[in-house]
């Protein structure tokens, strides 16, 4: 039988089930655990941790993980990759090294660190330069929010980090990778894919792609038949197993919970999808048109068929910016009349806030339990609806505003319309908002300056 | 013809990219397919979600996996951390679109799901 390899997901993001990677350590044979710890803004959130204490800056979850799941892995000859590194990998590759050396696994744990897609420090250069790092969305270009800038990150690929297994990382922390690299990597480098070998990539990006959410892959938050898919509470993660030709299986430990079928995994195939044609990433263009799933046994999706296209000359750069402030307050209505009341409220709060001079940007206000999701579609509220929580939110450029609401919306009430409750929380924080930026670079900008580093514990 | 929801015929799951939703909607067989191709149009679809959604509607068929991809542009205040919804990151998006009506031929009403 031609060899194939294990490539275990164990968390879908930053606060994902934290017994999930241990899991997927101990209770089966895996080659590769990944773990994406980035979402958009993740970077900007890392940022002002490092801000307050210069020794942040990255996912912290993953150094006591790393602590506890290292023996196994030596034991087993598991290596992981992981996103961790978030815009401090450095001290996150010498916390993990720490942990390492504790569990006494000197010698045995080789730590790989990828740098050179952070570009805060090199953002002006960048513009002086003549790279306006355009809005992908409105086409603005970066100069008009620059001081406000709060990360800039560019994605890549997953070429150092396959670099970093050649030089016997056991564990390579990255920043900004794409979450699908920390899947085919593994791939590239066990087969020996080139780096022109679109299919055999674009296969892997699937295999990614399936892989970056977790649990989605396996039963979590599917809609098919969800009422009977067994176990939740003991959800197994996804796992590929791949093979060298690109095609792969879907499969999870055997006696886990969840349920991984054809249907299963086509929604997550089409999870955060835009044109299916082109799925770029700094490796290959995939065609997900070109997926072929069938079932093929118990927990078990036999994927093939994927075609890719050469990967472009640009690669994708995400940027955080502060674009003002928002708060969010809730009071909930008891029947009768539970949404007149709320909506009656509403217009009093607006009118108070109205009348102090009180300016917004936007307000929002919704009715939980009857259109917050579907809106309209929801169609009417029923006649006797036995409660509904009424959710205000609001925006603007300045806190003093926001500020001026959270004062306003407890008063209510004692001066407002009656059964209500659900105030026990506090007044509404005044949060600042983090915008996300999506802009392209030139890939030669980058590359030349992405750097791997190997140590030993 | 029988006239269903949409949910009886498909499932799906809906994400978000900036201010565009995803939604994507599956046929629980392959001989609904057709049906979905057919039906669930761009023009029904702008229709269905009216003010929800502020810019263009696109889709994409994925015959592979009985599979249409809309995209639903400017429906997310904003998206992510800027917008004030609830669903600031259209993930109940996919049930919205499932309760539209499609006409079911006689011979594929076995295929159907049971009503929501």
């Amino acid at each position: 039988m031609s060899k194939t390899i294990r490539i275990a997901s164990g968390q879908g993001f930053w606060g994902d089930l934290l017994s999930a990677p241990a899991a997927q350590v101990r209770r089966g044979p895996i080659d590769y655990l990944m773990l994406d710890y980035l979402a958009e803004v993740t970077m900007s959130i890392m940022q002002k941790q490092r801000s307050r204490d210069a020794a942040q800056g990255y996912a912290r979850d993953f150094v006591p993980l790393m602590g506890d799941i290292l023996p196994d892995c030596s034991a087993k000859n598991i290596r992981v990759i992981a996103n961790a590194g978030g815009i401090n990998i450095e001290a996150c590759r010498d916390a993990v090294l720490a942990e390492a050396r504790k569990a006494n696994l000197q010698g045995k744990v080789r730590v790989g660190a990828v740098f050179g897609d952070d570009l805060m420090p090199r953002l002006q250069s960048l513009i002086a330069a003549g790279h306006t790092l355009n809005n992908m969305d409105d086409g603005r270009p970066l100069s008009a929010v620059l001081d406000r800038v709060l990360s800039a990150n560019a994605y890549i690929g997953a070429g150092p980090t396959v670099q970093a297994l050649q030089q016997g990382a056991t564990v390579v922390i990255t920043g900004r990778s794409t979450d699908t690299a920390l899947t085919y990597a593994p791939m590239m480098h066990e087969f020996g894919w080139k780096p022109d070998d679109w299919d055999r990539l674009a296969a892997g990006v699937v295999a990614g792609h399936i892989n970056e959410c977790g649990a989605q892959a396996s039963g979590g938050n599917s809609l098919i038949e969800w009422k009977n898919i067994p176990d939740l509470a003991d959800v197994g993660f996804p796992i590929i197993e791949a093979s060298e030709d690109g095609t792969f299986i879907v499969t999870k430990h055997k006696g886990t919970g969840g349920r991984i079928t054809r249907g299963v995994v086509a929604e997550q195939i089409l999870y955060e999808l835009g044109n299916p044609t082109e799925y770029i990433t700094p490796d290959v263009v995939a065609d997900f048109t070109t997926i072929q799933l069938d079932d093929a046994g118990d927990n078990r999706v036999r994927v093939h068929g994927v075609k890719g296209r050469p990967n472009t000359d640009r690669l994708k750069v995400s940027i955080a910016y502060q674009s003002g402030y928002k708060a969010v307050g809730t009071l909930v209505y008891a029947w009768p009349d539970a949404i007149q009341k709320a909506q009656t409220a509403d217009r009093i709060l607006r009118e108070r806030l109205d009348r102090m001079g009180a300016k917004f940007d936007a307000i929002r206000t919704e009715f939980v339990g009857w259109n917050s999701a579907h809106g309209h579609l929801a169609g009417p509220p029923r006649a006797d609806q036995p409660e509904v929580q009424l959710r205000v939110a609001l925006r603007a450029g300045e806190k003093a505003p926001l500020e001026k609401f959270a004062r306003e919306l407890a008063p209510l009430v004692l001066t407002g319309p009656p059964t209500v409750t659900g105030f026990a929380g506090g007044r509404p924080k005044v949060e600042e908002i983090v915008a996300y930026w999506p802009a392209l670079i030139d890939r030669t900008v980058i590359e030349p300056h992405l750097r791997v580093e190997v140590m030993a514990a | 013809m029988r006239r269903v929801q949409l949910y009886r015929a498909a499932h799906g799951r809906s994400g978000d990219k900036g201010d565009t939703v995803n939604v994507g909607v599956i046929a629980r067989n392959a001989d609904l397919y057709p049906i979905l191709v057919e039906q669930v149009t761009v023009e029904r679809v702008r229709a269905h979600f009216g003010d929800l959604v502020k810019g263009k509607v696109e889709r994409f068929e994925m015959p592979n996996v009985w599979a249409l991809n809309f995209l639903l542009h400017g429906a997310l205040d904003g998206g992510g951390t800027v917008s004030l919804m609830t669903d600031a990151q259209g993930k109940t998006f996919s049930t919205a679109l499932l309760r539209m009506e499609i006409d079911v031929p006689a011979d594929l009403v076995n295929l159907l799901h049971a009503p929501a």
